[in-house]
């Protein structure tokens, strides 16, 4: 499903996803039905704010605090919320 | 028990395609038991044709596992990584002790899912796995018509069905239908979708049925035509369209009427490990046909002895063990030469190619068996049902109905 993120948007984990760290992965994943996402760093720290109470400029304001050294990052932040909604990893509040 | 796992499920789809990202193949060393599948029981109260449990399975559901076993069972995979937890059998509620286990799989992390027909399923105990913690609840459901829902299960469970479908709903609980496809419901693809989506399903596994077990052994009745699938097919990617992202399908192709083999299990001891009910840990669910193996027991050396080092689970990683045409075949890695129980069912060696592929050169046995199954008299066979009854004449050597697929070249 194609959308177009807005800043001031508002974004949750799809029912019945689950995010957690995995010590034995060393990586966050996504856990559905039958199936499981692994998240490269990026990506989980993303996910990791998305709790139906942050704005997406929230997070990205967030993650430009916390990775001053990244360039380019809110395009790679947008993207990410591109791909997970598509995917219905995350719902719109 | 329904047919979800095998082949290319849900999650070894996810699983390749992250692969795929990362840019790395299955590699050797780096197998992790992703997915664990608690087989805790074989008794089941219905009797369905397609049941792939090992024919001979009434000789295990002696010596089951106790709840104290199982606790360490969980632990122990969870210490190897091991996140999606699946309850299955039989009927996994003919256990009383699935609270205790739902209860420790939620404090270790696990994301579980209790694959049941929903005989069993009553408002005290599904509260009890609410409360406990138990992800998802995957229903398997037969048809849209009664009537072929209690000729296949052989039980009368069409309305207790649809009555189960609701309460999940109820409890809050995402709901994941699988529907095993044969001949007697291909034809009601449409329906059944439709039947899915009034009953507010998020998931719905259109799992083609696979010959293994049960379902082996009724393969010429079962087995539905390439131009039915086909059809069912188009109708599903239609419905697809329609529904969207509210419910997803999963179209579970079978094997038997393509060209290339299934990566079965996602590769042989990759991602999967199956503990069964008496404790065998088994790299797949149809292992224990294979003939000169020993599979480990929780029982004995523990779940890193038996992924790790354990004789079977080593025997057919990887690529080592291939002959040809596998062996040179630059498609090697796609699907590791398919399944190894399907191999050896089907040709009677369990390290030639999954005849399903078309490079196999024992690969006229399945064309053999799809012109069987269009022969009206062999369809017409009478189905044995999965019941105790049947199983211990399996266990007493009454092998008859299955040798005959043993075609040794």
């Amino acid at each position: 499903m194609e959308i177009n993120i807005q800043h001031s948007d508002i974004y949750a984990l799809a029912f019945h996803h689950r995010f957690q760290w995995e010590e034995a992965q060393q990586s966050y994943v996504i856990l559905f039905p039958e199936g499981m996402v692994k998240l490269n760093g990026g990506a989980g720290e993303v996910i990791k704010r998305v709790d139906g109470k942050a704005t997406v400029g929230d997070i990205i304001t967030e993650l430009k605090q916390a990775f001053p050294d990244a360039i380019g990052i809110e395009a790679d932040i947008i993207g990410m919320f591109e791909m997970a909604y598509g995917k219905a990893w995350i719902r719109k509040v | 028990m329904t047919q979800i796992s095998l082949g290319e499920s849900v999650v070894q789809k996810e699983l390749h395609a992250q692969a795929q990202n990362n840019g790395v193949a299955a590699n050797l060393t780096q197998t992790q038991p992703l997915w664990l599948l608690a087989e805790v029981t074989y008794r089941c109260p219905l009797h369905c044709a397609f049941c792939y449990n090992p024919t001979d399975y009434d000789k295990h559901t002696q010596n089951e596992l106790t709840t104290e076993q199982w606790i360490r069972t969980l632990r122990e995979a969870r210490k190897m990584g091991a996140i999606q937890l699946g309850i299955s059998g039989g009927e996994p509620l003919l256990r009383d002790d699935i609270e205790d286990i739902v209860i420790e799989a939620r404090k270790l992390g696990y994301y579980s899912n209790l694959i049941t027909s929903g005989v069993g399923l009553t408002e005290k105990r599904i509260q009890a796995f609410k409360e406990g913690g138990l992800d998802h609840i995957q229903l398997s459901m037969h048809d849209i018509t009664e009537e072929i829902n209690n000729f296949i299960t052989n039980t009368k469970t069409f309305e207790l069905k649809k009555k189960v479908a609701a309460m999940i709903k109820g409890y809050g609980y995402p709901m994941v239908l699988n529907v095993v496809i044969h001949r007697y419901n291909i034809g009601h693809i449409k329906e059944i979708l439709e039947m899915a989506e009034a009953l507010g399903a998020d998931y719905v596994e259109l799992a083609n049925t696979q010959y293994y077990g049960w379902s082996l052994v009724n393969r010429s009745q079962l087995m539905p035509l390439k131009e039915q699938i086909d059809e069912a097919e188009r109708i599903t990617n239609e419905f697809r369209e329609k529904v969207g992202n509210k419910m997803k399908v999963f179209f579970v192709v079978p094997d038997y009427f393509g060209d290339r083999p299934k990566k079965c299990m996602n590769g042989w001891g990759e991602v999967f490990m199956i503990v069964t009910a008496n404790g065998d840990v088994l790299p797949c669910h149809s292992a224990r046909v294979l003939p000169n193996m020993v599979f480990p027991n929780v029982r004995e050396k523990g779940l890193e002895y038996a992924w790790k080092e354990s004789p079977a689970f080593n025997k057919y990683r990887g690529t080592a063990w291939m002959k040809n045409p596998c062996v040179s075949c630059p498609e090697k890695m796609n699907d590791l030469g398919g399944c190894r129980c399907q191999a050896f069912l089907l040709t009677g060696d369990a390290e030639s190619a999954d005849p399903v592929c078309s490079l196999s050169p024992h690969h006229h046995l399945i064309e053999k068996a799809i012109e069987y199954s269009k022969n009206p008299v062999i369809a017409s066979q009478p189905i044995i049902f999965r019941t105790d009854k049947n199983s211990k004449k399996y266990v007493a050597g009454d092998k008859e109905r299955i040798e005959e697929f043993h075609a040794l070249p």
